[in-house]
């Protein structure tokens, strides 16, 4: 089996995930961080959920949901004609809803920590409440994106139990860097394994060193 | 052009109801103490806060009529609005903060020029520093430039010196003196020092328990027997005078009012300069006879008694109305009030301990 492959895969299945994320997290965190509704903490329940809970059950149940007769997949193959589970999109799918809560909260205590009154500054010369968010807001929040797009990144870039529930192992579709690597270990192709774990360690490692030193430079806006 | 508004509001614990007729012109300010509900008009003004039966207009342009569900947004009025606190953009420059406004108000729209008001506010030097490294004083000057580049309709002043220490409020006052005198813009400003808005204010409005108590200009509202009291330990006149001359000698300025003459501490003021004065009623003695050369007072003026508190039994003190050419409060105990036996009418002589000129005091 080609080697890089899955590397491949992954990167690919973890940028999408994380672009996707940050479009869906910035509304929905900003909600969140400013509601006083009282669906917002069972929301906020909802979306911390999948890290507690066992990946095998998120898949278990993402499982019924993306296939042909479940409440999205059933709607996606009479239009599409092909199902979700084990493709590339149901990956995808099922990866947006693991990282949810690594991009939502660090994007949540960016918007918490904008203080209200430089938005009501911004508001009184003469910018739209959605002009400030752009102008205002998500300048400030910028290290709280950082933080947000890493995690997502690379928390996707770890996942195992999830996909393999919902996307098996089809190599060049689903078969990811975690799945490629427990496949190289159950054959005892112990080399393949130890490059690709290696590999994945290092990068992770490099990231998440890269980010936590450019806040430590940085200490943000506020103040 | 006048501003009217009406505003009806409640929080947990606290009312407000206010009813405003004010010249679109000038500065207005809102008095009194801290808890009145200065600041909510602010923001229910500026359209942050939305009152449920709510009623807003200047001049022909309504901005606020709850009657026809009509609230116009913060950001759709022409307003400029410098809060106690700078509240400067952390992430841009002084320059692009400046600019925040400016870019967003249409080219047509833009009547304030860019160049007089940085070399007004002096911040030239500042443009490419970002806030925090500026001191609080150079942050709320570029706070109030930053509002007023944007062309404001209606400037609204929120005891912006309130966050500042002595040496600030020294240093931005008299900017926000010089807006007064240069900038033809509306101003409403909350304050509850009379220091602070002696020289600036045209238009006072007592506020009190969220409720506005009087209105009028600063020098008849001040002088007013039953409004003093509004100023609290500063209850005393306010009257407008000009520099008439200076001597040098003894380090005072001699300034005229319709009434004849006062001393005061020398001031660098051009003669012929307008200069407003605060005579706290404490610091006003009563003489029935003209006291002799061997007195150590300054300023001693014929008077007339216009008009005497009633007298209260639980209080040692009754204010008097003096006509001095102008009014004049003074407070004197109840015991002299009976020694001196004055009803209105009556001629004497004032006695003027103290006159006040913004952050100066003669004794």
């Amino acid at each position: 089996m080609d080697l890089l492959s899955p590397v491949w895969l992954t990167l690919k299945l973890a940028a999408v995930t994380t672009v996707i994320l940050l479009l869906i997290s910035t509304p929905l965190a900003w909600w969140l961080a400013q509601s006083k509704s009282k669906w917002a903490a069972t929301i906020e329940a909802i979306v911390a959920l999948p890290l507690v809970l066992p990946p095998t059950v998120l898949g278990f149940y993402l499982l019924l949901a993306l296939g042909a007769n479940g409440v999205i997949g059933g709607p996606w193959s009479s239009l599409t004609g092909s199902a979700l589970t084990f493709t590339f999109t149901g990956l995808v799918i099922a990866s947006v809803l693991y990282s949810l809560p690594f991009v939502v909260q660090p994007l949540q205590n960016a918007f918490i920590g904008v203080d209200k009154k430089t938005l009501e500054a911004a508001w009184c010369l003469r910018a739209s409440r959605l002009d400030a968010f752009f102008s205002v807001i998500l300048p400030l929040s910028l290290r709280g994106y950082v933080t947000a797009a890493v995690l997502g990144f690379t928390h996707t870039m770890g996942e195992f139990g999830v996909v393999l529930m919902v996307g098996g192992s089809i190599p060049g579709e689903t078969q990811v860097l975690s799945i490629a690597i427990y496949e190289h270990v159950e054959v005892l192709d112990y080399q393949s394994a130890h490059v690709l774990s290696a590999g994945l360690l290092i990068f992770t490692f490099v990231v998440l060193s890269a980010v936590y030193l450019i806040n430590r430079r940085f200490p943000g806006h506020a103040h | 052009m006048r501003i009217k508004a009406d505003f009806d509001i409640t929080f947990a614990g606290f009312h407000l109801d206010v009813n405003l007729d004010v010249p679109a012109k000038g500065v207005t300010t809102l008095f009194g103490p801290s808890g009145a509900g200065k600041s909510t008009v602010l923001r229910c003004l500026a359209g942050l806060e939305r009152s449920a039966s709510g009623y807003m207009q200047i001049g022909d342009v309504v901005w606020q009529d709850e009657q026809n569900n009509y609230f116009m947004e913060a950001h759709q009025r022409s307003i400029g609005y410098v809060f106690q606190e700078p509240r400067l953009f952390g992430h841009l420059t002084v320059q692009k903060n400046l600019e925040y406004g400016y870019k967003r108000t249409p080219e047509k729209a833009r009547r304030v020029d860019r160049d007089q008001v940085i070399d007004m506010l002096d911040i030239n030097r500042l443009m490419q520093r970002k806030p925090h490294k500026l001191s609080g004083g150079e942050q709320q000057r570029v706070a109030i430039g930053r509002a007023l580049l944007a062309s404001p309709k209606l400037l609204l002043m929120d005891e912006p010196l309130a966050s500042l220490d002595n040496a600030r409020k020294k240093e931005v006052l008299p900017f926000i003196r010089k807006l007064h005198d240069e900038l033809d813009i509306p101003v409403i400003y909350v304050s509850h020092s009379l220091q602070e808005v002696l020289q600036i204010t045209d238009t006072m409005v007592f506020m009190q328990a969220g409720e506005n108590v009087a209105t009028g200009p600063i020098t008849s509202l001040c002088s007013e027997l039953g409004l003093s009291h509004y100023l609290g330990d500063m209850s005393g006149s306010v009257i407008e005078t000009t520099v008439e001359t200076h001597e040098e000698m003894f380090g005072l300025s001699r300034l005229n009012f319709p009434g004849g003459e006062l001393y005061v501490p020398q001031q660098s003021l051009a003669i012929g300069a307008h200069q407003r004065v605060h005579i706290l009623a404490r610091n006003v003695g009563i003489a029935l006879q003209k006291p002799q050369i061997t007195t150590s007072f300054l300023n001693v003026m014929e008077a007339a008694v216009v008009e005497v508190t009633v007298p209260d039994n639980r209080s040692h003190a009754v204010q008097i109305k003096l006509d001095v050419g102008v009014p004049l409060l003074a407070n004197i105990s109840r015991k002299s009030l009976h020694t001196l036996r004055l009803e209105s009418g009556q001629k004497c002589y004032a006695l003027i301990k103290a006159v006040s000129l913004a952050y100066d005091t003669i004794e």
